[in-house]
């Protein structure tokens, strides 16, 4: 019972974490198809910016309050510089190639990011363990969780709907819908489909860093933790279906509670439990489970 | 035209003479890149013979580790030295284990074959990861090599295992080549370019996808088997994504035009990282990003296009492009 | 037709030639690459260090390592050092160095590339497992002094290179690390009716685990394994792991993780209590403890993997250390530039014992030296002299709120013959032994 309980919970917690980490780049291959390796460097760049700032504020020795402001804060600072200055000043002359040619440029993107970080951070870790901490613990039948857990499954579902809303339901989205469907068609009606790509690029980013200041508090933040972001993320919205927000959440949701039942259940396989799920759910339905019809060319 | 070599296929007999000579005039350290640049420079290949076919492996590491461990494991449990048992060996476990997974992969195109293939060779990473038995990540050492019986020391045992190297690519790259021109290699190069078409042709596109999953497969373990003889050590990092993802990078950069450019593509970005390491040990990562921008920035169409390039400025190619529709 | 026979032959003599002019460029290109090789001069000493300079080691390992490098072949060359170090250079030459990263899919032929082209006196560097089994049989092959500093792998004499003629290691192998952890827990009275493990899955991790339990079957029959946990290396997300140990309520928890992910498991742990239920054992604690502070809880058992760091023994070698290395990188150096230190020490004693810093007398002196590093008595004792042991230490963590600094208390100081096999003697029988002919005081 107290195992089942805490698959659940562990599962929930772990399931949010993997979709803030990987809705950023669902949403970029959607509208661009883009399959952006560098978003493992935006979250690096979110998770240092994050702990470097909080760092910074709880050495004053005010309120931890406010740490709680300056994560999504630098979220936003790091995804909108870095993801303007990637699309702005690399991807926008590149568009029209080759989708796997549009990987090797993402990659290329990831490395100078890697190294980027390092020359800004150094190689040594940031801890910032203020946030996660101060809110407390609550226990959920004897086993005590932090309040930080729930607060990012919180943060988790409000960026879903937000942009299940936003999509679904706003003039802009359904531009954006439209875009999707079809860049040139788009084009000839008058949007601006430019425009479209740099903000959902940087809108991407910026998720994607989100992700990784989210996560700062918990962690110590060290070169390469980019780099063990990426093909989690992956896996993640393959088998949600790519390009879908609600898949990334479902495929966020089936990876998270499996991995927490091998770690309680059978903890040898925790290592490739992933892939497993990932070639299963795949091995039934290859274009993930929510996959968006593709137009048959003829 | 199967019959005779064609003159791709005579340049690379050609270079073979020239490329075993490098032994003896250049510095063994060059020449150790060269070795394991042509171990890997194989994978790349296969990768690349699928790419033609549209398909991108971002697994292909799993044949090369499986190449290495299949000569490593005879090695080590059945006492196995002999090289050209060791390739054949690697070569039938690749057949093997790609013929079976080739039933499922065969399905999957674009992304969703990438990351198939990717999950396949990460359950293969964990698998061995988790054998202590063998090493686990640490791997395991192989021994000397020998051939048929005979077992040469120190230099002697280098300059064999090089010549053999480079023969069997060269052998591999021939017979590549030729698949290429084969009925397969334009079913392959349609699929690509469109698979319902090729299906109304008559011909299963799956089953084209299989034969060349399984060929792919044959020389990414044969890769493995001489990249792991010339390092004498093998570990589950060989299937890892990014030692996979690397083997995707090359084949872009090299270009898909020749089957040379792979092989060719990796001793230079070997080279290149090499020296990034020595001017920058701390941010090499960096150079070679950036070179890797610009590459793609001025040439779209890999390296391999720099040698048309120069042909057309000397003006030798005045035909060649005319045809392009025929 | 026939032009597109014309064609296809056109292309195909395009084709041809090209391999050819790739072949030559490719010779030129290599032949150029190579000019640079022949100038190596006599005066100085190169010396090629390879460590991780990117990646996920580099920042707990790699980078202090090479800071630690970077200072004390300063003071070498300087003459700095607090003495029997006073001498200048290695028997009075200078040291140059080339930096290599060890994060390479090649690391052979980095190695080779170190030896041929950069003409290096010898290679001081390794510190993952698979690239010392690697590069120890290459070293012997290419007869170059080579010196592994922290790789923890006992094979690598037991079972790779068994005739070891090229090839020392400078630091204990990792068995000593968990022995002298399940002795702490004994030695201190820490209740061990049941013990988990939460370890990294890779060969150290798995390693550290099997030591660890089969040295507590030795020291406590009793005690029973309530959960083994294997999370993949760098996860930085325990939440469920940490669910598992607090639900099977261990009396003590082993964890040999290292660097960030270390640290992520005692921030998420600590959190939820893990370390108020459980006395846990951090067999790498050492590099995180100033930087945690006071979310390390008090009572954790910390290790170093020998006595370096806040374990080290005083010393003069070891103020001047830790002095200098604050000084100059502004964070106090841990175990890794300890070992980097040892390393580069014991060479030059070596060196300076035979008066020469040529191969073959660097070789001759080094092998089974005993030396005084930072960390105390180093001495190369098994695997016929190229295997150093040493003995560790384990210390409880403190914290003082009111000076915020952090401390070890109850250091308990283990003899390198108490903790580590006898020469010849695998590992894991010793242990399964009843640790056979081990001397502790």
């Amino acid at each position: 019972m107290l195992t089942a309980v805490a698959i659940a919970v562990d599962g929930l917690g772990f399931a949010a974490w993997l979709f803030l980490s990987s809705v950023g780049l669902t949403l970029i291959y959607g509208v661009m198809r883009i399959l952006n390796i560098a978003h493992g460097g935006f979250y690096a760049l979110g998770a240092y910016t994050a702990a470097w700032a909080v760092g910074l504020y709880t050495q004053t020795g005010s309120t931890i309050a406010l740490t709680y402001l300056i994560i999504p804060l630098a979220a936003l600072v790091a995804g909108v510089v870095s993801g303007l200055l990637v699309e702005r000043g690399i991807l926008r002359f590149m568009y029209g190639r080759d989708e796997v040619l549009m990987v090797l440029v993402t990659y290329a993107i990831f490395l100078i990011l890697e190294d980027v970080t390092k020359l800004i951070w150094g190689t040594d870790s940031y801890v910032s363990y203020q946030p996660a901490y101060w809110l407390g613990t609550i226990d959920v039948f004897g086993l005590p969780y932090t309040v930080y857990k729930f607060l990012i499954i919180a943060v988790a579902i409000a960026v879903g709907a937000a942009l299940y809303v936003t999509l679904n339901h706003t003039r802009v989205g359904k531009l954006l819908l439209v875009v999707i469907e079809d860049r040139e068609v788009s084009k000839a009606l008058g949007i601006n489909v430019t425009l479209f790509f740099t903000v959902t690029f940087v809108i991407g980013a910026t998720l994607g860093a989100l992700g990784g200041a989210l996560t700062a508090p918990e962690i110590s933040v060290v070169p390469g933790i980019g780099a063990e972001i990426i093909v989690m993320a992956f896996a993640v919205i393959v088998i949600g279906g790519m390009g879908s927000i609600g898949g990334a959440m479902l495929g966020a949701l089936i990876v998270g509670f499996s991995r927490a039942a091998f770690v309680h259940l059978y903890p040898p396989a925790e290592l490739f439990s992933i892939y497993l799920v990932m070639a299963a759910v795949l091995a039934v339905k290859p274009y993930g489970l929510f996959a968006l019809a593709e137009s048959r060319k003829i | 035209m199967t019959k005779s070599f064609d003159k791709t296929e005579w340049g690379l007999m050609v270079a073979l003479p020239v490329l075993i000579c490098l032994i003896f005039v250049l510095p063994a350290w060059v020449v150790n890149y060269v070795q394991v640049s042509l171990g890997t420079g194989l994978v790349a290949l296969g990768v690349t013979i699928q790419m033609r076919a549209g398909l991108v492996s971002f697994g292909q590491g799993l044949f090369f580790c499986v190449g290495g461990y299949s000569a490593g494991l005879a090695g080590k449990f059945l006492g196995i030295s002999d090289v050209f048992l060791l390739l054949v060996l690697g070569l039938v476990s690749g057949i093997l284990i790609s013929f079976v997974l080739g039933f499922l992969l065969r399905r999957y195109r674009e992304i969703f074959f990438a990351m198939l293939s990717l999950a396949v060779s990460m359950i293969l990473f964990g698998l061995l990861s988790s054998t202590e038995e063998l090493g686990s990540t640490d791997g395991f050492n192989l021994p000397q090599a020998t051939y048929f019986g005979w077992a040469p020391e120190g230099d002697t045992g280098k300059t064999m295992l090089y010549a053999v190297t480079c023969v069997v690519t060269v052998i591999w790259a021939i017979a590549l080549n030729r698949i290429l021109r084969s009925p397969l290699g334009y079913i392959n190069e349609a699929i690509r370019e469109n698979e319902l078409r090729v299906e109304y042709l008559g011909t299963s596109a799956r089953q084209a996808v299989h034969v060349t999953y399984v060929i792919a497969a044959a020389v990414s373990a044969t890769g493995g088997v001489l990249w792991a003889m010339a390092l004498g050590h093998v570990d589950p990092e060989m299937t890892n994504w990014t030692t996979s993802g690397q083997f995707v990078f090359v084949s872009i950069l090299a270009g898909t035009g020749n089957i040379v450019a792979p092989l060719i593509g990796t001793f230079i970005l070997e080279i290149v990282r090499v020296y990034a390491v020595e001017v920058s040990p701390n941010t090499w990562q960096m150079i070679l990003g950036t070179l890797m921008l610009l590459t793609i920035v001025f040439l779209p169409k890999g390296l391999w296009s720099l040698m048309n390039t120069a042909k057309k400025k000397t003006g030798t190619v005045p035909a060649a492009e005319a045809v392009a529709g025929e | 037709m026939a032009s597109a026979n014309k064609g296809a032959r056109a292309r195909a003599a395009r084709s041809s030639r090209n391999i050819l002019m790739a072949a030559t460029a490719l010779g030129l290109a290599a032949s150029f690459v190579a000019a640079g090789s022949a100038q190596a001069q006599e005066e100085p000493v190169k010396i090629g260090l390879v460590t991780f300079l990117s990646g996920g080691a580099a920042g707990p390992f790699g980078v202090p390592a090479r800071n630690a490098a970077e200072l004390v072949i300063g003071a070498i060359n300087a003459g700095s050092l607090p003495a029997p170090y006073d001498s200048a250079g290695f028997a009075g030459r200078q040291i140059e160095t080339i930096f290599v990263d060890e994060n390479s899919k090649q690391k052979n032929a980095d190695f080779q590339k170190l030896v041929e082209k950069d003409g290096v006196d010898m290679v001081l560097g390794y510190i993952s497992s698979s690239s010392c089994k690697a590069i120890a049989p290459e070293a012997e092959k290419a007869e170059k002094l080579t010196i592994l500093f922290d790789c923890g792998t006992p094979q690598i004499f037991e079972e790779i290179v068994t005739d070891p003629k090229y090839t020392f290691r400078t630091g204990a192998h990792a068995t000593m690390d968990n022995v002298a952890a399940a002795r702490y827990l004994v030695d201190t009275g820490v209740k061990t009716g049941s013990y988990a493990g939460i370890n990294q899955n890779y060969a150290f991790g798995q390693d550290s685990w099997r030591d660890f339990s089969a040295s507590m079957a030795q020291v406590d029959g009793e005690a029973t394994i309530a959960t083994e946990q294997f999370p993949k290396i760098y996860a930085g997300q325990y939440g469920s792991e940490i669910s598992a140990l607090l639900t099977s309520k261990p009396d003590v928890i082993h964890s040999s993780f290292w660097g960030g992910d270390m640290e992520a498991f005692v921030i998420q742990g600590s959190a939820r209590g893990v370390f108020e239920r459980s006395k846990v054992v951090l067999t790498t604690g050492e590099t995180a403890m100033h930087r945690l502070g006071a979310q390390m809880p008090d009572g954790t058992v910390i290790g170093a993997r020998g006595p370096h760091g806040d374990l080290a023994p005083e010393s003069d070698l070891n103020d001047w250390f830790r002095k200098a290395y604050f000084d100059r990188f502004g964070t106090l150096p841990t175990y890794p530039s300890y070992k980097m230190a040892q390393a580069l020490l014991g060479v030059k004693a070596a060196a300076d014992k035979a008066g020469s810093a040529d191969q073959d007398a660097v070789i001759g002196a080094l092998k089974g030296l005993e030396w005084e590093g930072p960390s105390g008595k180093v001495s190369m004792a098994l695997a016929n002299g190229h295997q150093a042991i040493q003995g560790t230490a384990y210390g409880t963590y403190k914290f003082d709120k009111e000076t915020g600094k952090a401390a070890l208390v109850d250091v308990v100081r283990y003899d390198a013959e108490c903790v580590n096999p006898p020469a010849g003697m695998n590992s894991i029988d010793w242990i399964e032994s009843g640790f056979e002919g081990a001397k502790c005081e």
